[in-house]
């Protein structure tokens, strides 16, 4: 599938964020790098995206010959439709997710931590455009990955102990996927389940804030730890 | 019966200080040519619920830009920069409610009742412990605490429908329905614009959205620019 050149950090987020996305889920994908997943996806994907201002089964982001000005994303794109497609309104929309009806949702984060809170809405007197569908998604979806750098623009963890920034919601992720390892949030912490192929253990709990769970090894080595490119 | 007006006597109604529902999700929806009249009418002080603020020079950012809006009700801003500098500033006053919240408090004064009981972001901080009730929901021993929303109510409605008849029936189309149909419901005046007016009969009636009951007035408007795709998208 054509895609637009993307930096290698966000690439390997996307690629990896790809395999989690299996035929037959119900799936809405959060603003930022979550919308771009589809542009890693086989061309005959079988997933349903549902996208929160009213569409169930988007295609792909349409080519200018195809775009409908009544058709967009809830990210603006203007998109496809897939055959079996439905659209509705925003009441609807919202059933669907806080009704449990959405399989696998991916966001983005500003700071996500060890109980698997989220962050990704406010950041107090600097950024607040607004709560859109993030809470309803992250407090209902069957599953949450948050898809996110390991660390920030200056080099901070977003990984954190605990979160400082205003919660989207509670204990909500399940699995959190980073240009540099792919960890679950368990009931003992953060279990550390892929590293990236040009990183070690040791390096990634230093550019992690919370402490990470290492299975079958120990911080220098990595046995046990699937590799990703 | 028929619902026709002119768009003229029909925005005329809407006086200063009003609090008016607006469709839309972007530029999805929303009733580009009513607003146009709006601002060219000049009413000011307005509250104006909205999904979101239309991107600068489009829709409701107009309404913003030329200071005629007091308080803006909406889930997310994210798409208009002016909007977020002005709400920082403290020019513009917002109140977000999380998305499918905003729509269900519509959807409830639409459906004439008062409120509902969530569980949506009761542990963050849009909560206040005031709004928190114990309910038992269902035969457990334990209540659960559940947050009260309440309904929101306008005076006004703006609605975009791909189709129309002179009765009112409306269709809408495509990611375009959004919130229209909820506010077509949920206001005491309900002004729509439509591209396709048709008479009464020319729809199967199974397909209607909003039964006519709910709709003031119909003004037929032409395709104008703001309709068309947006170049930094496509």
């Amino acid at each position: 599938m054509s895609k637009p050149e993307r930096p290698v950090r966000t690439e390997r987020i996307l690629l990896r964020a790809a395999q989690e996305i299996k035929s037959g889920l119900v799936i809405n994908l959060g603003i930022g790098l979550p919308t771009l997943v589809p542009d890693y996806l086989p061309d005959d994907f079988d997933a349903l995206i549902h996208s929160e201002n009213g569409i169930l089964g988007c295609g792909p982001i349409a080519k200018r010959a195809q775009a409908r000005a009544s058709l967009i994303d809830a990210a603006g794109h203007y998109v496809t439709l897939r055959s079996g497609s439905s659209c509705f309104d925003s009441s609807v929309s919202f059933s669907m997710i806080r009704r449990g009806r959405i399989d696998l949702c991916m966001l983005g984060a500003f700071e996500v931590d060890q109980s698997g809170n989220l962050a990704n809405w406010k950041i107090p007197g600097k950024l607040s455009p607004g709560i859109g569908g993030a809470m309803e998604l992250a407090q209902k979806a069957k599953r949450l990955i948050v898809l996110s750098t390991h660390t920030d623009k200056h080099g901070r963890p977003k990984i954190l102990e605990r979160c400082r920034l205003p919660l989207t919601a509670p204990v909500c992720v399940n699995r959190i996927i980073t240009d540099e390892a792919v960890i679950d949030v368990t009931p003992d912490g953060l279990l550390v389940q892929e590293i990236a192929e040009n990183i070690s253990a040791e390096e990634l709990q230093n550019h992690t804030e919370a402490n990470l769970i290492f299975p079958k090894t120990n911080l220098t080595g990595t046995s046990g730890v699937r590799r990703f490119k | 019966m028929n619902k026709q007006k002119e768009i003229t006597e029909t925005i005329a109604k809407i006086p200063s200080g009003a609090t008016v529902m607006v469709g839309g999700f972007g530029s999805p929806g929303t009733p580009f040519t009513l607003l146009d009249e709006l601002l060219r009418q000049g009413q000011d002080r307005l509250t104006l619920i909205k999904n979101d603020a239309n991107e600068p020079g489009y829709g409701i950012a107009k309404l913003i830009e030329a200071d005629r809006v007091d308080t803006l009700i909406a889930s997310h801003i994210g798409l208009n920069r002016q909007a977020v500098g002005r709400m920082n500033s403290g020019q513009l006053r917002v109140e977000f409610y999380p998305q499918g919240i905003l729509a269900e408090k519509i959807r409830t004064a639409g459906a004439g009742l008062f409120g509902f009981l969530s569980d949506i972001g009761i542990e963050t901080e849009i909560t206040d412990p005031s709004q928190i009730i114990e309910w038992q929901v269902d035969k457990s021993v334990t209540k659960r605490k559940l947050k009260v929303e309440t309904a929101l109510h306008a005076d006004f409605a703006l609605i975009h429908a791909a189709r129309a008849d002179h009765f009112g029936n409306l269709i809408y189309t495509d990611s375009a329905i959004n919130f229209n149909p909820l506010m077509a419901m949920a206001a005491e005046n309900v002004f729509v614009e439509t591209f396709d007016l048709q008479a009464p009969g020319a729809f199967p009636p199974e397909q209607i959205h909003t039964p006519f009951a709910f709709v003031s007035t119909v003004v037929q408007v032409d395709l104008s620019p703001e309709y068309e795709l947006m170049e930094h998208y496509v």
